[in-house]
């Protein structure tokens, strides 16, 4: 669980976020939505560390990030997964590489147990057989599935995803957002996703938050979006056709 | 102030660098990997403009000596002092600074651009230690490029002095070692080890710090080649003027 409590953060006077207030659960699809500029990105970085808050706190399991030695935060970091919107991963090794990256790094297992894990990995994310090939060589949707293997690799309590869906086809969005879901239910990950995409928001949004001009503006589930008077959010949303369908359909009782 | 600003942001990086160590096992195999890339990739283009620049330099030489009071063995001696006192070590470095340094920008620069370092970041790993340290000793050997290079230079001149009918091998030999001062090599040696460390840290600079997409790594490799090329002339003439004057 990550709790977020007044978070602020500003750049050159700007301020970005203003004052945040959120609970990420355990176990489920937290997403965090919003217009291009309401400050999703930041929020996400604030929370990856790769920023520091202005004023707030972030609690990693009930314990404020703030207050963790470098030790504690570089353990709580190898405790993350994320997915990047590009995929990030690197280019000069191979597919198996790349997944093995953080069991490098962070553990003294043998070669061996390594590559059993990173078979396993790849073998759950449906891409058996392609370890030695290098990420040009491989399609978008399988370098996002590849860049889910690594952010799994080394069972990680929290999960960060940027914009998973974005320049996906939606068959395979669809298909990376499920293989999302059932991972953050397999192994109780607490998942925190961006997105812009109305389909994750009706497949996927177990929780949603909407963010708009640095405020939490709005916060419920995939069947209270539906719903909500609110007209930030539904402004947002309903300007999806697929959501008006949705609705109209809904409406209609079909 | 921007210059200052980046020249304090420099300082930071390289504070970085030595920070907090990649894994012993992963960081040798990084260095290895760089030592071919940076200093294996390059002896090929470095040994033939050295062997060529070097017989340039004594044609030159002996083109220009008309006095017959000045003994044809100049030639060796003017060949030599030139490639050991500034062409291998300075010229070459410049050379390397378009070559490396513009690869060290746009390898860096990438990863950044494609969110590779962030994904670093976000594991807990210190990416200006993983990406920048390896380079700063792979570079370590570079003196030997060099060392290469000035060998290659004077066996240009010979050839180009003797088989040119300039000289005969034996006033080439005498003049080569005419008046030969060890502290000569010191020197160059010395100059080339902080150029070294200059060539894999200015680049690596413009590289991870660069903003933006694809063509502001372009924008990065070119201004990366200009600043390590004026930061290179500015540590060569003060080196030069330390150790020699």
């Amino acid at each position: 669980m990550i709790q977020v409590k007044d978070l602020h953060k500003g750049f050159n006077e700007q301020e970005v976020l203003k004052g945040i207030n959120y609970t990420f659960e355990k176990g489920k699809t937290n997403l965090i939505i919003g217009q291009s500029g309401s400050g999703k990105s930041v929020f996400l970085k604030c929370m990856l560390g790769l920023f520091k808050a202005d004023k707030g706190t972030i609690e990693y399991d009930g314990k404020p990030y703030s207050t963790f030695s470098d030790e504690e935060q570089r353990e709580l970091r190898t405790e993350m997964g994320m997915l990047f919107q590009g995929g990030a991963l690197f280019d000069s090794m191979t597919v198996e590489e790349n997944v093995m990256f953080p069991l490098t790094m962070f553990t003294r297992q043998r070669k061996g147990e390594m590559l059993k894990r990173v078979h396993e990995v790849l073998e759950r994310v449906n891409l058996e057989g392609t370890g030695n090939k290098m990420p040009s060589e491989i399609s978008g949707g399988m370098q996002k599935r590849v860049a889910i293997a690594r952010a799994i690799v080394n069972k990680p309590k929290y999960l960060f995803c940027d914009e998973p869906n974005s320049g996906l086809d939606p068959q395979t969005a669809t298909v990376i957002d499920n293989l999302i879901m059932e991972l953050t239910h397999e192994n109780d990950i607490t998942t925190v996703l961006i997105t812009h995409d109305m389909n994750s928001v009706l497949e996927i949004g177990e929780r949603i938050a909407f963010l708009k001009e640095g405020v939490l503006a709005w916060k419920g589930t995939k069947d209270e979006i539906f719903n909500t008077e609110d007209e930030a959010v539904t402004d947002f949303v309903y300007s999806s056709n697929l959501f008006q369908k949705v609705r109209k359909a809904q409406q209609q009782g079909m | 102030m921007t210059y200052l600003h980046s020249i304090g942001e420099y300082f930071l990086m390289l504070k970085g660098v030595f920070g907090r160590m990649t894994k012993g096992s992963v960081l040798k195999n990084l260095i290895f990997k760089e030592i071919n890339e940076l200093i294996m990739g390059s002896l090929g283009i470095v040994s033939f403009l050295s062997f060529f620049i070097g017989a340039v330099i004594a044609i030159q030489t002996a083109l220009n000596l008309n006095n017959p009071l000045i003994p044809k063995s100049l030639v060796a001696f003017a060949a030599r002092q030139s490639i050991i006192l500034e062409f291998a070590p300075t010229f070459i470095s410049i050379i390397m600074a378009g070559k490396v340094g513009s690869f060290i920008t746009s390898s860096i620069g990438s990863m950044r651009v494609t969110e590779q370092i962030d994904a670093l970041e976000v594991m807990g790993i210190n990416s200006k230690n993983y990406l920048i340290f390896p380079k700063i000793i792979a570079m370590l050997t570079y003196p030997c490029v060099i060392a290469i290079s000035m060998f290659l230079g004077i066996a240009g001149a010979y050839c180009a002095a003797v088989f040119g009918g300039f000289v005969t091998s034996d006033q080439f030999l005498t003049g080569l070692q005419d008046d030969f001062d060890g502290f000569h090599l010191t020197y160059a040696f010395i100059k080339t080890f902080l150029f070294s460390f200059i060539l894999a840290t200015v680049p690596s600079y413009h590289g991870y710090y660069m903003k933006g997409g694809a063509l502001e790594v372009g924008e990065a490799s070119t201004t990366s080649f200009v600043w390590t090329s004026v930061v290179l002339i500015v540590t060569n003439y003060l080196v030069t003027q330390l150790l020699l004057s």
